[in-house]
């Protein structure tokens, strides 16, 4: 950030509302715009893989590499039990807040018996 | 010896044009350095415009500010709890009020434990090592696992996962991005070869 030695508290205020302005605009622009346009079939397929692929993405490096280094693929990593339980826990009960209870409560119990 | 500076060696006018160039420079310098971050900004938050054309049909009937707010209030929790709302529900009546709940609820919670952060969070130094964000991925787990019962959608999952995983040292979320794409890649030629299997089924019968 050579560029910014120059900045000062004006600068940077200009700097974060720029920041903000661009942030609404790329979340909003497609709603916005988007009842002048009809997306294709093709289009529409594609849309309808992106939760499942976006969720996945966000919380796979999460799981696998929770210290954002190397894969931890072992029992050491509470991360990765916990997660296999909620999976297991969601399969079996199909019950989204008994998931979430079970998982947040594994990690936890977890983690504090490695750290014992 | 004494160097004489180059104050002394120029003209006043060239000493002035001088200044003003380093001051412009300066200037440039300070908003390139702007403008980068802007950029940035917008590489990082790229992927809510996947999530808002994928929820664009729910939303494109309502008044313009109505969109302006929801696009406003659109993160990725909102959209991994709307996403799957719209699912289940595919014609709500009143879904953009749910859509406004989830956003209102998500932001103010946000922005409300930021401050907390913020204020308090150097009185717990160990709060990072506690592992909180484990609640988003439970969450997430929560949302996602019943929406792959289906082998397109499986294969999807897994496809992004795995390059998410791979790709996640790429800097400012591409990473994340490019494993998006190739996840949905993944999705549309199961589906399509799930469909070519399907006609042939029927062809021969």
């Amino acid at each position: 950030m050579n560029g910014m030695n120059g900045m000062n508290g004006m600068n940077y205020s200009v700097m974060i509302l720029g920041m903000a302005a661009v942030t609404v605009f790329v979340k909003a622009i497609m709603f916005i715009l988007g009842d002048r346009v009809r997306f294709p079939p093709l289009l529409n397929l594609a849309l309808s893989f992106v939760p499942v692929t976006v969720l996945t993405a966000i919380i796979v490096p999460m799981i696998l590499a929770p210290h954002g280094k190397d894969m931890e693929l072992d029992w050491h990593n509470p991360q990765l039990v916990a997660s296999l339980v909620a999976v297991a826990v969601c399969l079996a009960s199909r019950k989204q807040l008994l998931t979430i209870v079970a998982g947040l409560a594994m990690f936890f119990a977890w983690q504090m018996w490695m750290h014992v | 010896m004494n160097i004489p500076s180059v104050k002394e060696l120029v003209s006043a006018e060239e000493w002035q044009v001088r200044t003003d160039l380093a001051a412009c420079y300066r200037l440039v310098a300070a908003h390139t350095g702007m403008l980068v971050i802007w950029f940035t900004t917008l590489i990082v938050n790229m992927r809510h415009m996947l999530y808002a054309a994928t929820l664009l049909p729910y939303v494109a009937h309502l008044p313009a500010r109505w969109r302006w707010l929801l696009g406003f209030l659109l993160t990725d929790e909102t959209f991994a709890v709307v996403a799957s709302y719209y699912q289940r529900n595919p014609n709500p009546p009143y879904g953009h009020w749910y859509f406004l709940g989830s956003g209102l609820a998500m932001y103010t919670n946000w922005q409300a434990w930021t401050l907390v952060g913020l204020l308090f969070g150097a009185v717990f130094p160990q709060l990072q090592s506690l592992g909180l964000d484990f609640a988003m991925v439970a969450t997430f787990i929560a949302i996602v696992v019943p929406q792959l019962k289906r082998l397109p959608q499986l294969g999807a999952a897994l496809a992004a996962g795995c390059f998410a995983y791979v790709l996640r040292g790429l800097p400012y979320k591409l990473g994340l991005l490019t494993a998006v794409f190739i996840g949905v890649a993944v999705g549309i030629v199961l589906t399509r070869g799930r469909k070519l299997e399907e006609s042939r089924q029927e062809a021969a019968a």
